[in-house]
């Protein structure tokens, strides 16, 4: 494969958010001498964020353009030696996996933009709205944080990689806890609330990858010699092409063992934790459901439509790409892990009071499809699990808007204590029963395809463990459909809730957020096909590195 | 004598410096001028002394007869500590907890520990070690002390002062038995010769050995507070002017490092690489005492409410991290330990910095004086976010880059020890961002107490905070001139 510099367009997308978010520190740090007042200051910021989240939808538009399908190999690389000590390079490039990802992030960090907006409609004047908190300080740390997801799918060398999957944990800390729910007491007298989730986000998360971190170190030293970007040898390599290419030719399965534990299977552990703490895996999902019911509305868009996915990107990258062996050697453990996940999430949905803890408990359930597809390790299994990536990053923002909607105007998002809003807000009640639709997996929809070739591939898998598995999984979709179906009837119909007669129905700015998301839905819904093809080399070369014969 | 002159350039050059202060504080008088005159005056003295770096030549000869190594480790901490002492020097000269009358004093005293640092890094005699040891520690007793009028400053100087001695007296006492059993006083000498008594020797010589270097290694331990002789710590800190615990909290603890980095891996050629010094398992011991340092500074740092008295437990985990390059002995261990500490400088002086400008406005150092600090001060807030983080040793900030060196040394010592070594380090940095992100969370995520007052920060805060923060950003994304340096402090190319 060629490796040398062909494109800077990669590294303008990434470097697009970083640039908006300088223009505002500029913008910030010359307020004084420009005399901007506070408002026009939030206005520019803004301004300013939006701009860049445009401009990198659009250049992620232009790889998609300028992308050849019709290979695994690396697009758009732009490679050179960073650290000469340790081997280190800025190496980034995208293949199938890498280039849905980027578009994904693309998208839902615009429709996350659009959604940190008080422009375009009616906001309650009688309570402060997040979006006018603190702006300047909420668009940099939001820009900062696309940055550093835009740069985790793109990075092809373990550090690089490392560095940006680190820099997201930062805007994610802030931009929890101080836009926030504030803190509160709950009924049991345990402190809950924006800066509780975000310290227990932030502790999750780096407790995983700290264990990354010890992987990435032992990998670097059972590697082998590479060549680097500048044509000189180095004795070991964080390059993730060259760390494949050795991986299959047996460097790390001779690799001495640590602690006892062959070192492809430790390796393999620390790697797979730090990213299941992420996707979240049961019984590490615990953050999810706090985080995701105390962040901002946008906040929570992004967190389920595309900081989940980097787990499981991570899993497929790293684990199957690099660890083929130590995958198979895990597979049935992750398959039935992926199964509690499924049933176990569908099952606490059931009993969650809270609209946004509903939704946040349905990912947990919905990215337990994608672990069981990645299990599987059959090629329809893996591309419905990429797909199901793509499918649950579309939908799970629609409905985390959603409870944003309601949230801003009845600042309360009890189930229970809803019932008839269908005549209030017929539009709201439209749109919230599509989403519903495409999230419990309604032939037609994104959510419909990726569980269903997840189901198909993971029936077919060599191991007979796996058709008991999708045998449970799939009785889930009845679960799943049970607690969307009861969810609708009890905020939308039966009779109207007269407490709600102040309420309005959508307004434009939610139009924008959420019909864009509808349409793409739909869309995949009958016509997967950009994503398949856009993915099918890709999957096809992870999954022929794969062992066979098991 | 030339020679052995020049060696010493920048010691001779501080003793000046120390000297033209005293003289300097006599006739400047009670002018308003006093305290910019006399810093300057340290400054240039400082200045003149690093200069001296420009000459010397690198990996130079010993001089005195083997007294005073030339080494590259001993060159690089040397000007590691001329750059606390700068950093030290002008915290005292911002900070309200030195009156202006007894701020000539302050850099005095300030300079002579100095002085004691870059002798005892460089030491290669028992003996020498001993008088550097002494002359670090005698003026930081009276520096801890510096508040006369104050209890807790005059508890922490006592505490110090009887901390201190006993420790210095058990290192004396071993320093003599290992004169006893080796018959010479040169460190290069010590080690071999040991060595060559542990491998013949009956059991006996073997546990006079172990009870020699135990009891050598209590005068280290208390240097760079390190469990179980760091209680005085919390106490020093938390008592003393503010930047006389920030200077504390890097310079001393960083010769104590060196020191025993010079004791242990030069002196005995102790390493996980070599077979056992003295017969002694040094790796496993100190890799033993780089658990409980790292975790119970931790631990005990999580509950804390005063700033100084958190900063304090976390330079006692630092001082954890640190003993695992140590312990581990390799060079790139030592050049590990050559990177962290620079950076650990850079972001714990940071850290002081803040406190001490909080404490500038609000006359406290707890909590409750940092909360809602974001929305009143944005710019000591944002610079304590970030020194904060990169004491974590998160990316991007420099503080990863320092553990990733420690952490890669750990690893490639390759024994299961080790390995074990490397998983409680890095679930000890999870358990630090506990307490960091608890005082992050009070500055940004908690609202103001009311009538809490606005920090405006003076102009050359300001200015000393970004000296400060740009590089604790910049060296986690570059950090090969640091490398470079610090590899050659350890002794090897690249």
């Amino acid at each position: 494969m060629d490796l040398t510099t062909n494109s800077l367009l990669l590294t303008w997308t990434v470097f697009t958010p970083f640039l908006g978010l300088t223009a505002i520190l500029a913008l910030l740090a010359l307020r004084p001498a420009l005399r901007l007042s506070q408002r026009a200051m939030d206005e520019a910021s803004r301004g300013i964020g939006m701009i860049a989240a445009l401009v990198a939808m659009g250049l992620s538009i232009a790889l998609w353009v300028d992308f050849d399908a019709g290979t695994s190999n690396l697009q758009f690389i732009h490679r050179f030696v960073w650290m000469k000590a340790w081997n280190i390079e800025f190496f980034v490039g995208v293949d199938g996996l890498s280039l849905s990802m980027v578009i994904l992030t693309a998208f839902v960090f615009l429709a996350g933009a659009i959604a940190s907006l008080p422009w375009l409609g009616k906001l309650d004047s009688h309570h402060p709205h997040f979006s006018g908190k603190r702006v300047p300080g909420y668009w940099i740390l939001f820009l900062l944080l696309e940055t550093g997801v835009f740069g985790t799918f793109a990075s092809q060398d373990f550090f690089l990689f490392y560095v940006f999957w680190e820099v997201m944990l930062l805007p994610m800390y802030f931009l929890i806890g101080i836009w926030g729910a504030p803190s509160r007491k709950d009924p049991d007298g345990r402190t809950r609330g924006g800066p509780y989730a975000a310290i227990k986000f932030f502790l999750y998360t780096l407790a995983g990858s700290v264990l990354m971190l010890l992987a990435l170190i032992a990998i670097y030293y059972a590697s082998g010699p590479a060549t680097l970007a500048d044509g000189t040898q180095g004795p070991h390599t964080f390059n993730l092409v060259h760390l494949t290419a050795q991986a299959k030719a047996g460097v790390f399965t001779g690799a001495a063992a640590i602690l006892g534990v062959p070192f492809v299977h430790l390796v393999f552990i620390g790697l797979f934790l730090g990213f299941a703490i992420k996707v979240p895996m049961f019984p590490f999902h615990t953050w999810l459901p706090d985080a995701h019911v105390d962040a901002p509305t946008p906040i929570s868009v992004i967190l389920a439509g595309i900081l989940l996915k980097t787990g499981m990107y991570g899993m497929f990258r790293f684990n199957m790409q690099i660890f083929p062996t130590g995958l198979a050697w895990a597979s049935w453990a992750i398959g039935i892990i992926a199964v509690i996940n499924i049933v176990y999430g569908a099952f606490v949905c059931m009993a969650q009071k809270d609209l946004k803890k509903l939704i946040a408990y349905s990912s947990v359930s919905h990215m337990g499809f994608c672990l069981l597809g990645l299990a599987a390790m059959t090629p329809t299994a893996v591309s419905g699990s990429i797909f199901q990536m793509v499918g649950h990053g579309i939908v799970s923002p629609m409905l985390f808007l959603i409870a944003g909607v309601v949230y801003d105007r009845a600042h309360t998002r009890d189930i229970e204590g809803f019932g008839g809003l269908a005549q209030k807000m017929p539009e709201y009640t439209a749109i919230t029963g599509f989403a519903f639709m495409a999230s419990l997996g309604l032939p037609g929809l994104a959510g419909f395809v990726g569980e269903v070739l997840v189901f198909l591939g993971a029936f077919a898998a060599q191991d007979g463990i796996f058709r008991v598995l999708v045998a449970i999984s799939a009785l889930s979709v009845i679960i799943t459909a049970g607690y969307y179906l009861w969810t609708m009837q009890r905020i939308f119909l039966g009779p109207f809730n007269h407490r709600w007669d102040h309420l309005w129905d959508m307004n434009w700015r939610e139009r924008i957020t959420l019909y864009p998301l509808a349409f793409v839905t739909v869309l995949l819904g009958v016509y997967p096909a950009p994503v398949l093809d856009m993915v099918r080399e890709t999957v096809n070369t992870l999954v022929a590195s794969l062992p066979t014969g098991l | 004598m030339q020679s052995n002159l020049l060696a010493i350039g920048p010691e001779l050059a501080l003793t000046a410096t120390v000297l033209l202060v005293l003289i300097a504080d006599l006739m400047v008088g009670d002018r308003a001028a006093r305290r910019p005159l006399l810093a300057t005056l340290a400054f240039v003295g400082l200045g003149f002394a690093a200069a001296h770096f420009a000459v010397l030549p690198d990996g130079g000869p010993s001089a005195f007869d083997g007294m005073v190594s030339g080494d590259g480790l001993g060159r690089f901490f040397r000007g590691l500590f001329l750059v606390a002492a700068f950093f030290g020097v002008a915290f005292g000269a911002l900070s309200d907890e030195i009156p202006v009358r007894r701020f000539g004093e302050f850099t005095i005293l300030l300079l002579s520990t100095t002085l004691g640092m870059c002798f005892l890094v460089s030491a290669q005699n028992l003996l020498m070690i001993v008088l550097a040891l002494e002359l670090t520690s005698l003026p930081s007793y009276i520096l801890a002390g510096f508040r006369r009028g104050d209890r807790r400053s005059s508890e922490a100087a006592l505490k110090y002062v009887l901390y201190g001695a006993a420790a210095s007296g058990l290192m004396l006492y071993g320093f003599s038995l290992l004169y006893g059993m080796a018959g010479t006083l040169d460190l290069t000498k010590v080690g071999p010769a040991l060595n060559a008594l542990a491998v013949n020797g009956s059991v006996a010589v073997r546990a006079g050995i172990a009870v020699a270097a135990l009891l050598a290694m209590v005068g280290y331990g208390y240097k760079i507070a390190a469990v179980p002789f760091h209680q005085w710590a919390p106490d020093v800190y938390e008592g003393a002017p503010t930047p006389v615990t920030a200077f504390l909290s890097v310079g001393p603890k960083a010769a104590g490092v060196a020191a025993l980095i010079r004791f242990v891996v030069v002196g005995f050629g102790a390493s996980v690489a070599t077979p056992p010094a003295g017969g002694l398992p040094w790796p496993i011991l100190l890799g033993i005492l780089a658990m409980a340092t790292m975790t119970i500074g931790n631990l005990a740092a999580i509950p804390q409410d005063n700033v100084k008295r958190l900063l304090a437990y976390s330079s006692i985990a630092h001082a954890g991290y640190l003993l695992m390059g140590v312990a581990v002995g390799t060079p790139e261990a030592i050049q590990a330990v050559a990177v962290y500490l620079p950076i650990y400088l850079l972001m714990n002086l940071g850290a002081f910095l803040v406190v001490l400008a909080v404490r500038a406005k609000t006359g406290s150092e707890t909590f409750a004086a940092y909360r809602g600090l974001g929305t009143r001060s944005p710019l000591l807030a944002v610079c304590l976010a970030i020194f904060l983080f990169s004491l974590t040793g998160v990316p991007p900030f420099a503080g990863f880059i320092g553990k990733f060196y420690l952490f890669a040394a750990v690893l490639q010592a390759r024994t299961p020890f080790f390995y074990v070594l490397a998983l409680v380090g890095v679930l000890n940095s999870v358990v630090s961002l506990f307490y960091y992100a608890r005082l992050v969370k009070a500055v940004f995520l908690e609202g103001s107490p009311a009538g809490a007052p606005v920090v405006a920060v003076p102009f050359a805060v300001t200015l000393l905070l970004i000296v400060l923060a740009i590089p604790t950003l910049l060296l986690g994304v570059w950090w090969s001139p640091l490398a470079e340096l610090a590899a050659r402090a350890a002794g090897i190319a690249g």
